[in-house]
């Protein structure tokens, strides 16, 4: 038995512990900030000349004109809707052979290579880089955009499914295994059901997300509301561009706020 | 029926968890598996039905090696074989009908297994199953908002729609609280009976293994090191195969069933 001491010192442990690479790396990350900032060059003349520019293009979109192009804005959403519900649709439905594939646990390692190789490639290239691609492939319009928001989906959807199915209690797998069956049922009773809530959520964040970015595709050509956002800012047209935001801002307003709702109930 | 000869295996590099170990079981009475955390009761019990593979050694199902099948012949061995778990191993979000019906998947053609098209005779056995563990009136509903008695019940009633030539039943009452275990206990040993069936069941708890089983296995660091009646097993014997696990020796001491809590 050791006496004790009056009072005891204590010191939460650093997550570095030794002091040199400790305060070495802090210092790095210091000298790094001073030059980074000192790369930017902010031009305060550049700045001043940008303000009258901003104050005009801002009193050109107020009051927003919902009308002069009211067709345009109309044809222009519901094209986008119908891409991100179709893209949406199937994409989900490919990412759930993809999702399978891409997860170590239910799949022998050559073909969990392969899904990883697929999702890691869908998910490396952003959806304008995907849609530039496709543009140039299909040509202009709204059948690109399709193309691209489905392999947004399978990047994100696949990969997040397959960490889904990664993290599955195995224990529900091991008594349908030990009833005698086989693979697929083994995935249908024991897998599919426990990852089913995730997959429901997953898809409709993933239509909020598609309905997003089929604004952004559509300004590189391929479809929707972002081609009619694009023309308006190219005609100078800043009442109608300002028209086209409100309308976005009011419908990702009230599909966050449904699939939200929708996805508390999958529990 | 079933004889296991030499078998042998170890996790890894490890220390091997079984180490030769020899049975036969061809009478149809309940035989109980007794021994400390890590005896490799649990081990053994998996072995059988392949869960976890041995590394040497036969386990002959009516004279099959269990040990040599794969791929469609190993599942048809498997669906004669049934497991109750200690942790349920049900599908929490199936239905209590899904998760008994599960029990033809071994059975029945793929497509019928996925879409839930099980033949008429499979359904009318699963109710069959469902009244006599007592749960007809939750067929449809979900695993998870049962009690963990309720949750066994179904997993036996899933084991039994096997149609099993064995059973085995891994501490199935060790996650209960005393008085379910001794219902579950009553109701395997019943079942059991009922149906002619061999039971190979693994117990932490010693009186209720004197009290069920009819015939005792000691398993002590991957050895058999008891096999006999309840009434050879004596104070001398338990010290022998708890012995370094005073905790769990002391437990065991306590006799009366009632008495005993399990966790």
């Amino acid at each position: 038995m050791s006496e004790s001491p009056d009072h005891y010192i204590w010191r939460r442990p650093h997550f570095i512990e030794t002091p040199y690479i400790r305060y070495g790396l802090l210092a790095l990350a210091l000298i790094y900030l001073v030059f980074a900032l000192s790369t930017v060059r902010i031009n305060p003349q550049r700045v001043m000349a940008g303000i009258p520019r901003a104050i005009s293009m801002f009193s050109g979109a107020f009051p927003p004109d919902f009308q002069a192009r009211g067709s345009l804005i109309i044809s222009g959403f519901i094209e986008s809707i119908q891409m991100t519900l179709i893209a949406t649709a199937a994409g989900v439905l490919l990412s759930i052979p993809i999702g399978f594939m891409a997860a170590k646990n239910v799949v022998i390692k050559p073909v969990y290579v392969v899904g990883r190789l697929i999702v890691v490639v869908m998910r490396s290239l952003h959806p304008v880089v995907l849609a530039v691609i496709f543009v140039s492939a299909v040509g202009f319009g709204a059948f690109a955009g399709i193309l691209t928001l489905v392999l947004y989906t399978i990047g994100f959807v696949g990969k997040l499914l397959a960490e889904a199915i990664e993290e599955i209690k195995y224990g529900q797998v091991e008594g349908i295994r030990s009833t005698g069956a086989g693979y697929l049922p083994v995935l249908s009773y024991a897998v599919f059901p426990q990852i089913l809530p995730r997959l429901i959520g997953l898809s409709i964040y993933q239509l909020d997300i598609n309905l997003r970015a089929s604004a952004i595709v559509g300004i590189v050509g391929a479809g929707g509301i972002g081609g009619t956002l694009n023309t308006a800012f190219g005609r100078y047209d800043y009442a109608t561009a300002s028209a086209i935001l409100l309308v976005m801002i009011g419908i990702i307003l009230v599909t966050e706020g449904i699939s939200g709702r929708l996805r508390r109930f999958t529990k | 029926m079933l004889k296991i000869t030499d078998l042998k295996k170890s996790y890894g590099k490890g220390e091997p968890v079984l180490k030769g170990l020899n049975l036969t079981t061809d009478e149809r009475r309940l035989t109980a598996i007794i021994g400390s955390s890590g005896a490799g009761k649990s081990t053994l019990l998996r072995c059988i039905n392949r869960l976890v593979p041995a590394n040497s050694g036969k386990i002959e199902l009516d004279g099959v090696n269990i040990l040599d099948l794969h791929g469609q012949q190993l599942q048809h061995t498997r669906r004669q074989i049934g497991m109750i778990f200690q942790a349920y191993n049900l599908v929490d979000r199936l239905t209590v009908m899904e998760n008994v019906l599960a029990g033809r998947l071994g059975y029945v053609g793929m497509l019928r297994g996925i879409l839930r098209r099980f033949p008429q005779e499979d359904v009318d056995r699963a109710y069959a199953l469902l009244q006599r563990v007592g749960l007809s009136q939750y067929v449809n509903k979900r695993c998870d908002t049962l009690s963990g008695g309720e949750r066994q019940r179904v997993g036996c009633a899933r084991a039994l729609m096997q149609n099993p030539r064995i059973l085995l039943a891994d501490e199935p009452t060790a996650s209960l609280d005393p008085k379910t275990s001794e219902r579950i206990m009553e109701l395997i040993a019943g079942i059991t009976d009922e149906l002619d069936l061999p039971v190979l069941i693994n117990l932490h708890n010693v009186p209720q293994a004197t009290t069920y089983a009819d015939r005792i296995l000691g398993l002590r660091h991957g050895v058999m090191i008891f096999d006999g009646n309840p009434g050879d097993l004596t104070e001398d014997w338990l010290e022998k195969i708890y012995a370094g696990y005073e905790d769990d020796l002391k437990k065991q001491m306590r006799v009366a069933p009632q008495e005993q809590d399990d966790e």
